[in-house]
Formats: C-alpha cells, sequence, structure tokens
C-alpha cells in the first residue's frame, strides 16, 4: 500500500517535471488563463455605455428639443449628426456610423399638447441584433422617465400600472459578477483535458509508454499518475483566476473558498477522467490536441456561460446534463453571488461525481486492456 | 537569348518543384484521416452548436407569478404571463413558495401582483413587481425587459378595449434593420463563419507546421534544393483547400439551414473569406516556425487567434463600449475587419465605405504575416 503510494508520488514527480521543464511550456499553462481572466472580464458586458444615434428631427418644437435633449443627458446616448433628409437615415445607418436613428415626426408637440400619444420612430442596425436590442430597451427606459416628466409637468392620469424591478444577488446587473465566477470552471476545463490527454499521447508518440509497460507499475498507478498531475496544474490555474478575480476586479465574494475548493476537485477529476477517456482514442498528440479541442468547445458553448440553458433545444439540454463545465458554472456562481454550502448545492455535485467515477473508471479498464 | 531561356528554366524549375512539395502535403494529410476528420467534423459541428445550441433567442424562461389579488383584473394579467412564448410561468399564491423555487433555481425570475392592485388600478398606482435572479446578469436583463413587455402588451390591450386606462404620451415604434424578425442567427453566422475559418486556417496548419518542426523533417526539407518561399507555397495551398471546403459548408448552411440573407454580392464575400483565410493560415505558419512546438504552438494559437475571434472582433460584445486600452486592441487582431465584413455584406449590402476599407486591412494583414513568415524561414536556412 504505501510503495504504492510511493510509486505513485514518483510518477507524479516525473509527469510534472515532463510537463514543467520547459520554459515556455510553463508560461503557457499560466499566463494565458490570467490574461484570459482578464479580457473575459473587460470584453464580457452586454452593458452598452455608449450608443451613437442621428436625430431626425421633423418637429424641430420645444418639446422635440426637450425629448432629445432626455436622450443625450442620458450619459449613453451620444448625438453623432442632425439629419435633415429622409435619404440620410439609410446613410447614417448603413455606414454604420450611427447605431440608431431617432425620427420625430412633425406633429409632435401638438399632439402632445393635445393630450394624445405622439410616435418617435427608433431604426436601429440589427446586424448586431443583440446590441441593438440592449440599445432599444435603454432607448425605452429614457422615453418613460420623459412620460413621468411630462405627465408631472402638464398633468395627465399617469400609467395605470407602475412596475417595480428588482434583482436578487447582483442588483445592479453586472455582467462581470456572473461572468467571473463561471471562468474558474471554463478556463480550466479545456487545460485540464489537453494535459491529461497529451501526457498518454507524448508517451505513445514517443514511444515511451512501452517502457513504462516494463516498469513495476500497476494500470491503476499509472493512471493516477497521469491524472494526478493534471489536476494539480488545474488547480493552481483556477487559483490565478481565483487571484485576478478577487484582487483585480474585486468581485464580492459571498461564501466560503472550502465549498468551492472541494467542488473545483471534484470537477477536475471528472474533466481529467473524460481526458483519460479521450486519450486512449488517440495515437499521437495532434490528434490529442485536436480531439480535446473538438470536446472542450461543445462543452464551453454549452455551458450556460453566454446563453441559457433554457432556451436551448430539448435534446441538447439532455447533451448538457453530462457535460461537468454546466454544474461547476452553477457551482461557481451560487458560491460567489448566493454564498451557499456544500449541503445547497448537493444537486449539482452529485452528478459531477457520477461523471468522475465512471469516467475515471472505464478510462481505467480501457487502459487496462490496452496494456494487456 | 540565352538569359531569357535560362529564366523560363528556373521558372520551370520552380513550378516543377512546388507543384512536387504539394503533391508530398497532400499526401501526408491523407496518411493521417484525423487532419481531415477535424477539417470536415469541425465545422459541421460548430454549424449545429451555433445553429442550435446557441440561441439568443428567449423562450420558455421558468419564472413564477405570485397571485396575491384575487380579482379578475390580476387573474388576466397573469395569464398573459402564461400565455406568453417568453415564460413558462407557474402560479403560486404564496411569495415564501416563490423565494423557494427561485432558491433552488426552479424558476429564474418572480412576477408578484400585490394585493390591491385591482382597486389600485383605478387610482392609476397599481404596483407589478418584477423579481430576477442575477446570477446571470445578461439573463437577468432579459427577464425584466420581457416581463415589462408583457405588462405593456396586456396594458396596451386594454387601452384598445376601450377601458378607462390612460396610454403614456410619447410611444415608441421600433424597428430594427436588417434583422426584422431579430433572429439571433442572423448575427451568429458571421461569427461562426470567422470561428470556422480562425479554426481549420490557423489551429490546424499550426499543429501540422509545429508537428515537422518537432520531428526535424523541416530541416530535412531545408537541405533539399527548395526554396523558402516555394514551402511556404506547398504548406499554404491544402489547407487552402480545406478551409474553402469549410467555408462552402458554412455559407450552404447559412443559405439553407438558417435562411441568412445574402444581400451583398458573392464575389465581395468570397474575396473577403479568402483573404481571411489567407490571414489564417499565415498566422498559424507564424507561429508554429517560431516556437516550433505542437503542445505550446496550440495554445498560442488558442490565445492569439481562436479568443481574439470569439470575444474581440464584435460578433458577441459591442466594441464600442469597451475599454480604450482594450478597444485600442481589438485593432490589431484581424477577426474584426472580417466580422465587420461579413454582416455587411450577409445582411445589409454592398455598403462600399464598409467594405473597401475592411478588405484592404485584411490583405494588408496577410501579407505583412507572409512576408514574416517567409523571413523567419529564410533565417533558419542561413
Amino acid at each position: 500500500m504505501l510503495a504504492s503510494f510511493f510509486r505513485i508520488v514518483a510518477l507524479v514527480r516525473k509527469e510534472l517535471l515532463a510537463m514543467l521543464k520547459d520554459p515556455r511550456a510553463r508560461a503557457v499553462l499560466f499566463v494565458p488563463p490570467a490574461l484570459q481572466c482578464l479580457v473575459f472580464g473587460y470584453v464580457v458586458n452586454y452593458d452598452l455605455n455608449r450608443v451613437s444615434y442621428a436625430a431626425f428631427d421633423r418637429d424641430r418644437s420645444a418639446a422635440s428639443y426637450e425629448f432629445l435633449a432626455s436622450l443625450d443627458g442620458s450619459g449613453v446616448f451620444q448625438r453623432v449628426a442632425n439629419l435633415n433628409r429622409p435619404a440620410d437615415v439609410n446613410t447614417m445607418i448603413d455606414e454604420r456610423r450611427a447605431l440608431l436613428v431617432v425620427q420625430i415626426d412633425q406633429d409632435f408637440e401638438r399632439r402632445l399638447l393635445a393630450g394624445k400619444s405622439a410616435d418617435v420612430q427608433v431604426i436601429a442596425d440589427g446586424r448586431n441584433s443583440n446590441t441593438a436590442g440592449t440599445a432599444l430597451n435603454y432607448v425605452g427606459t429614457v422615453v418613460d422617465t420623459f412620460n413621468a416628466a411630462w405627465w408631472t409637468a402638464h398633468g395627465g392620469g399617469g400609467p395605470p400600472i407602475r412596475v417595480s424591478t428588482r434583482v436578487w444577488y447582483n442588483s445592479n446587473l453586472e455582467t462581470r459578477r456572473s461572468i467571473l465566477p463561471s471562468l474558474v470552471g471554463t478556463l480550466t476545463l479545456a487545460e485540464v483535458l489537453l494535459m491529461t490527454a497529451m501526457s498518454l499521447a507524448r508517451e505513445k508518440e514517443e514511444g515511451t509508454f512501452d517502457q513504462l509497460l516494463v516498469t513495476p507499475f500497476r494500470p491503476a498507478e499509472i493512471m493516477a499518475g497521469k491524472a494526478l498531475p493534471s489536476l494539480l496544474v488545474g488547480l493552481s490555474q483556477s487559483t490565478v483566476i481565483l487571484l485576478v478575480a478577487q484582487l483585480w476586479f474585486r468581485v464580492p465574494f459571498a461564501g466560503s473558498f472550502v465549498t468551492l475548493y472541494v467542488s473545483l476537485i471534484l470537477f477536475l477529476l471528472a474533466a481529467s477522467g473524460i481526458g483519460l477517456l479521450l486519450s486512449s482514442l488517440v495515437a499521437t498528440m495532434q490528434q490529442a490536441l485536436l480531439i480535446s479541442f473538438l470536446v472542450a468547445m461543445p462543452f464551453t458553448l454549452l455551458s450556460g456561460l453566454f446563453t441559457s440553458l433554457s432556451s436551448m433545444p430539448e435534446a441538447l439540454q439532455y447533451f448538457s446534463l453530462i457535460n461537468p463545465l454546466r454544474y461547476m458554472i452553477d457551482i461557481s456562481r451560487r458560491v460567489y453571488l448566493e454564498g451557499v454550502g456544500l449541503d445547497r448545492l448537493a444537486f449539482d455535485l452529485w452528478p459531477l461525481a457520477v461523471t468522475a467515477v465512471l469516467s475515471l473508471s472505464i478510462g481505467g479498464w480501457v487502459f487496462r486492456r490496452q496494456l494487456g | 537569348m540565352s538569359t531569357s531561356d535560362s529564366h523560363y528554366g528556373r521558372l520551370l524549375a520552380k513550378a516543377w518543384r512546388t507543384q512536387a512539395l504539394i503533391k508530398k502535403e497532400c499526401r501526408q494529410i491523407l496518411r493521417d484521416p484525423s487532419t481531415i476528420i477535424v477539417g470536415m467534423v469541425l465545422p459541421v459541428v460548430l454549424i449545429l452548436l451555433f445553429g442550435y445550441g446557441l440561441s439568443l433567442d428567449v423562450k420558455n424562461i421558468p419564472i413564477a407569478v405570485v397571485l396575491e389579488d384575487t380579482s379578475p383584473d390580476a387573474a388576466e394579467l397573469a395569464s398573459t404571463f402564461q400565455l406568453s412564448p417568453y415564460f413558462h410561468a407557474r402560479l403560486m399564491t404564496s411569495m415564501a413558495q416563490a423565494k423557494d423555487l427561485m432558491l433552488s433555481h426552479d424558476v429564474d425570475g418572480i412576477i408578484r401582483i400585490r394585493p390591491d392592485f385591482s382597486r389600485e388600478m383605478k387610482s392609476g398606482n397599481a404596483l407589478v413587481q418584477i423579481i430576477a435572479h442575477g446570477g446571470d446578469a445578461n439573463r437577468a436583463r432579459i427577464i425584466q425587459g420581457y416581463a415589462e413587455g408583457t405588462v405593456g402588451q396586456w396594458t396596451a390591450r386594454r387601452v384598445a378595449e376601450g377601458q378607462d386606462v390612460s396610454s403614456g404620451p410619447v410611444f415608441v415604434q421600433n424597428r430594427l434593420w436588417f434583422n426584422e424578425a431579430n433572429e439571433s442567427s442572423y448575427f451568429l453566422v458571421p461569427g461562426l463563419v470567422v470561428l470556422v475559418m480562425t479554426v481549420l486556417g490557423s489551429l490546424l496548419t499550426a499543429l501540422v507546421v509545429a508537428r515537422e518542426w518537432e520531428h526535424g523533417t523541416f530541416e530535412a526539407l531545408f537541405v533539399t534544393p527548395v526554396r523558402a518561399g516555394e514551402i511556404l507555397v506547398a504548406k499554404v495551398i491544402p489547407y487552402l483547400g480545406l478551409g474553402i471546403f469549410g467555408l462552402v459548408l458554412c455559407m450552404l448552411a447559412a443559405k439553407f439551414l438558417f435562411a441568412v440573407p445574402f444581400r451583398g454580392s458573392l464575389w465581395v464575400l468570397s474575396l473577403g473569406s479568402l483573404l481571411y483565410l489567407l490571414v489564417a493560415l499565415g498566422l498559424g505558419m507564424l507561429i508554429s516556425s517560431t516556437v516550433k512546438a505542437q503542445f505550446v504552438a496550440g495554445l498560442i494559437t488558442v490565445v492569439a487567434a481562436f479568443l481574439p475571434a470569439l470575444m474581440l472582433s464584435g460578433f458577441i460584445f459591442d466594441l464600442t463600449s469597451l475599454p480604450v486600452a482594450i478597444q485600442a486592441l481589438t485593432y490589431i487582431f484581424p477577426a474584426r475587419y472580417y466580422v465587420a465584413l461579413l454582416q455587411t455584406v450577409l445582411l445589409a449590402g454592398d455598403v462600399w465605405a464598409i467594405i473597401l476599407p475592411n478588405l484592404a486591412m485584411l490583405a494588408g494583414f496577410a501579407s505583412l504575416l507572409f512576408l514574416m513568415t517567409r523571413a523567419g524561414f529564410k533565417k533558419q536556412l542561413d
């Protein structure tokens, strides 16, 4: 038992040396996660802080000036042009000089003063419909404010229903607070898959696999020696990411690090199990790289990181049940934002445990057969 | 006469050598079919993922509707939520129950209709509370927007039915040009094409070329009479073919699977795509001939080519809202120019003010990368 333990330690040491002896490989393992974390933290943001718009004011009245001023005063909308001809609307949008064109009709003020409702037309560049949709929502908010102010100033019924909105756990709706916790699992998944698959493929390609077979190691020990180093490197990578999130972005952390790390270990075990399974399919390092990329991509895209799981088609929702990243993202968001403990994470933890046990034992079985 | 003869002879020899090298490359690709499999399977996987998995369209968001008022008005509002295609609404009467569902993530939002809703409606003071789970900020924002929209829709219907409710003084009419139906696949498809081109062009070449360095077969090539430029051309052409295959596949999927309109001209689309493919190939060659190790080359390509194409190209995230430093960074990654080109050619048409500068940038990047790679090869020869 003890001898077996020492053999595994020796193997882990050898693996870590092989993985980290090249200084470029060391850099490549730790610099990109930190860099990606920084870039994601700044880039992944569905909020717009600058919306360029062109005004086509056909009324040129006090009311229309007031309306446009409330857009300008919002701090988000930037007027890039005042249009005079309908043809200009096309040019503004086609050439991407403005995201929106706000068009006010000639009878705007007249209708407002008569107590009727007046239309404002907003034309948006739908080439990126996501951005355009957000910008249109902002216009809606400004219009609501304008309407309320108009009612106060000129009298009127006021809206029949007031809507009050609150967001739990993230009251200012900062995208960063939901994205950065998710990165802990996302950025390490691909790397752990890759490292595990690569380390066996390297031995196969360089012929050292056969040498390993004549050593006194048992198959289970060789497997542990392959899975543990990537687990350790994965844990250090997640620590780097956590440090960037905590020290640079200062994302509030409601839960406990023990909970997060226990879940992370389970997640990384599942990931390296899948990596071992993949490595039994490949013969060369190139194949290992390509296949881990091919597997990591659907796992990442269908994890709920960018788009929500419930709007996916049903078949893909079933697929996502075997996706360890899906559970890890949910866990880290809950630990970060809700501060829950392990007891409330059970329904995320047991699928991870099942994946880890299944993939490691199937991987071990395949491994033993390849040895025999 | 003899000089022109020898010039012609040199050219012929060059063409012959290049042709032989291309043949060698193609054989090499065919011998390890995993490259071809990846080259063909990857576009298909990406197309399916983007087309069906990555929908940003909203439907069936699980929410709880808490009815604290028993009046017909409140029940009608609640049923509007139940009938909405955007929501999958569960009706309940206790807020505590809704809170529990929210905590266990069974619902993503709560719509609370207060006890005095119907009575207050007459005085214009009825309150509907919308609570969203902020775990996913983007989703929370979507829930907010659609819930407010659903309430607004109900109000508008009451107005239309001649009930005594006043509507707002200013009413917004939104129109989304180039994507009237607000289909998210319209803007996901250009992104998909960029990703497929980047993966096929950069990642595949980087791995293959780095492997040759690792195995020393590149050095073996250098001692033969072939020139650096010829090796480069011979390496690029088979992968260019693979990339064109992926491009055609994406375009067919865009047209027939996702029904994305093709409003610009085909030759602009082809020229731009060819240029971007060359840029991607050049980047892959440059990275692999600089680091010469598969593992390192693979990871660097992901960071230098794949992630910028995903994150910094403007296909999901708006570039003008980024911090200035990162905005400046986006200009040095070619993906941004290709995304702008694709979005315009596919959805808007031939807008030359956008097409020409972006084509020029791509051409510039392609020449720069190939000159750098060639210079690198030359240095290895000395």
